[in-house]
């Protein structure tokens, strides 16, 4: 029998060399798309988490080339219009993009290049997930994992107008919806993710949500005495915070880094259209529906009556002639 | 060419004499007419299975998820120029006259049935009107916003603010088309008698006389000045 994996703590240890039992599956799912009342799960798992330090990143894209190497997907080769962003874009086949900006800084008047890891930031409140007309298509796992279940996916694009942060893309070869998985299958067999463990420069880093806020802390402390006072970590509380975090220099000016949402959270047009628009709206229907086939049912109709035929024929015909109604006008 | 009746289209005429019946609807716009309203079918049950979890299962109807995310935007462009062609044929005699005024203030009576309190009207009433122009407006709604969230299609050019926006029209105004429909098919089943114009196409004496007045003097009036006479 094989060993059950242990939740990995760091991306950096190497795997075992025996095969081992998944820690996590389908039993720790705590949140289901287009299902209501998921049982909670016996156990609750650590929360986990990526630490994205902007401070370190080099941008070498080896994360992105690790993304795609473990994912095994193939975007497609583009085209340099004289940006460094390689693809221009998320996309099915990219589910991670370093997007760099440049930026002057008007406190020093120099200009800072920063470079922001995007991708899924796995929300403890999933835009996504709560859009999602499919049951099971997206479903969130107790450790804050938010993984997409393509059997379950129409390609219908719900996710996108739910999420916060413009993450899911659809696939027009499949019409499947895809991004980051947070590398959910490494995970469950007790790795780090891939981009975490290719990072040269350990920019990236992973493990429980504790361990990581604690790291960025450390970061952040050491950011300040460097003089850049605004440092700060970004863990964004109108998602109910998110399990891929980022340590930015400039934490008060998030939307410096290639727009980073300054305050994300769930649209309230999303909220409005799958909450009160979909219980009134379906009440409404139920309502009208149910009513209009009872007094269908028991009224008498309008019906026309023999006067009313008389009336026709006189008029049509011409027959009589003391109508001062039917006949000729 | 005589000038264009008022109250009525070139085409309506006295169709039989024993019993009187009056031909309302041609073929064609029948044919219109239930494609029209298989489309509009189609697309309640694929939008309602992706609009509540709870009727998710209607998408077995069309063979699963997938197949029902492809169809009901094509059964949309369908619908759109199936009501279209409708529309061309309808609107002159839609268009709101004095007369809808005095009868919508009367309202109790239309409920009643009481309809000799009612004004004489041409070939439709008030609520018939209501129902062609509530269709005509949330069908244009529909089709424009449903463009824009069409993934297939729009998905890479429409910013993700808009489509929210779009969804949620699309869908307050899919409620809207559907509390509508029921509206009409209920007037159609209530209003004894009126089924038949959109199945043989035909009326009777009768139900004219009591529905539509001015529209059955007119049409009998023209018929009885007839080339043939
Ligand atoms: S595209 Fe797939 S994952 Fe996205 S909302 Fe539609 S069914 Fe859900
Ligand atoms: S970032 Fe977007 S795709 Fe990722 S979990 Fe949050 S809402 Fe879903
Ligand atoms: S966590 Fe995995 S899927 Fe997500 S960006 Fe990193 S390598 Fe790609």
């Amino acid at each position: 029998m094989k060993d059950i994996a242990t939740a990995p703590t760091t991306a950096v240890s190497n795997p075992p060399v025996q095969p081992t039992e998944a820690y996590f599956d389908a039993r720790d799912v705590v949140r289901i798309s287009a299902t209501r009342d998921v049982p909670r799960p016996e156990r609750q798992l650590e929360p986990v988490a990526k630490l994205i330090d902007v401070s370190k990143c080099i941008g070498c894209k080896a994360c992105q080339s690790a993304c795609v190497e473990w994912n095994d997907t193939h975007p497609e080769i583009g085209e340099n219009v004289g940006v460094y962003e390689n693809p221009h874009d998320l996309t099915p086949d990219m589910f991670t993009l370093m997007r760099f900006s440049e930026w002057e800084n008007p406190a020093t008047n120099e200009l800072e290049w920063l470079i922001r890891k995007d991708g899924c930031m796995h929300c403890e409140d999933p835009g996504c997930l709560k859009a999602c007309p499919a049951p099971g298509a997206i479903v969130q796992y107790s450790n804050g994992i938010v993984d997409f279940i393509h059997e379950n996916c129409i390609g219908c694009g719900y996710c996108v107008t739910g999420c916060p942060f413009d993450i899911p893309r659809i696939s027009e070869v499949n019409h499947k919806s895809y991004k980051c998985t947070l590398c959910s299958d490494r995970v469950a067999v007790g790795q780090g993710p891939a981009c975490a463990k290719a990072c040269p420069t350990q920019a990236i880093v992973f493990g429980t949500k504790e361990d990581m806020k604690v790291h960025a802390a450390e970061r952040i402390e050491d950011l300040k005495s460097r003089g850049y006072e605004n440092a700060g970590l970004y863990d964004p509380q109108g998602v109910g915070g998110t399990h891929v975090i980022y340590v930015l220099h400039h934490a008060d000016k998030p939307g410096v880094y290639a727009d980073l949402e300054e305050n994300p959270r769930i649209s309230p047009i999303v909220e409005g259209w799958k909450g009160v628009t979909k219980t009134a709206g379906l009440a409404a229907i139920g309502l009208a529906a149910l009513g209009a086939t009872l007094h269908g049912l028991f009224s008498r109709g309008n019906e026309v009556d023999d006067h009313d035929t008389q009336a026709a024929d006189v008029l049509v015909k011409g027959r009589d002639p003391d109508d001062t109604h039917g006949g000729q006008v | 060419m005589a000038p264009r009746p008022y109250y009525s289209e070139r085409g309506d005429r006295i169709d039989g004499l024993a019993p009187v019946t009056v031909s309302r609807y041609r073929g064609f716009t029948r044919a219109n007419h239930w494609v029209t309203a298989l489309a509009l079918i189609v697309l309640a049950l694929s939008g309602l299975a992706l609009f509540d979890p709870a009727l998710y299962f209607l998408t077995g109807l069309f063979g699963g998820g997938q197949t029902t995310r492809w169809l009901h935007p094509i059964v949309g462009v369908v619908l759109f120029f199936s009501f279209l062609l409708m529309f061309v044929q309808l609107w002159r005699l839609n268009m709101p006259r004095p007369e809808d005024t005095t009868w919508v203030t009367k309202f109790g009576d239309v409920v009643k049935g009481n309809e000799d309190a009612l004004p004489e009207l041409g070939k439709y009433n008030p609520g018939q009107k209501f129902v062609f122009w509530a269709m005509t407006g949330l069908i244009v709604v529909l089709i424009v916003t449903g463009v824009l969230i069409w993934q297939q299609v729009v998905g890479h050019w429409v910013s993700v603010p808009v489509r929210r926006v779009a969804v949620l029209v699309h869908a307050i105004s899919a409620v809207l088309i559907l509390l509508v429909f029921i509206l009409h098919v209920y007037a159609a089943i209530w209003t004894r008698g009126t089924l038949r114009a959109m199945t043989r196409g035909t009326v009777t004496g009768g139900w004219a006389w009591r529905h539509h007045r001015k529209w059955l003097r007119e049409v009998a009036s023209r018929d009885n000045k007839g080339p043939a006479e």
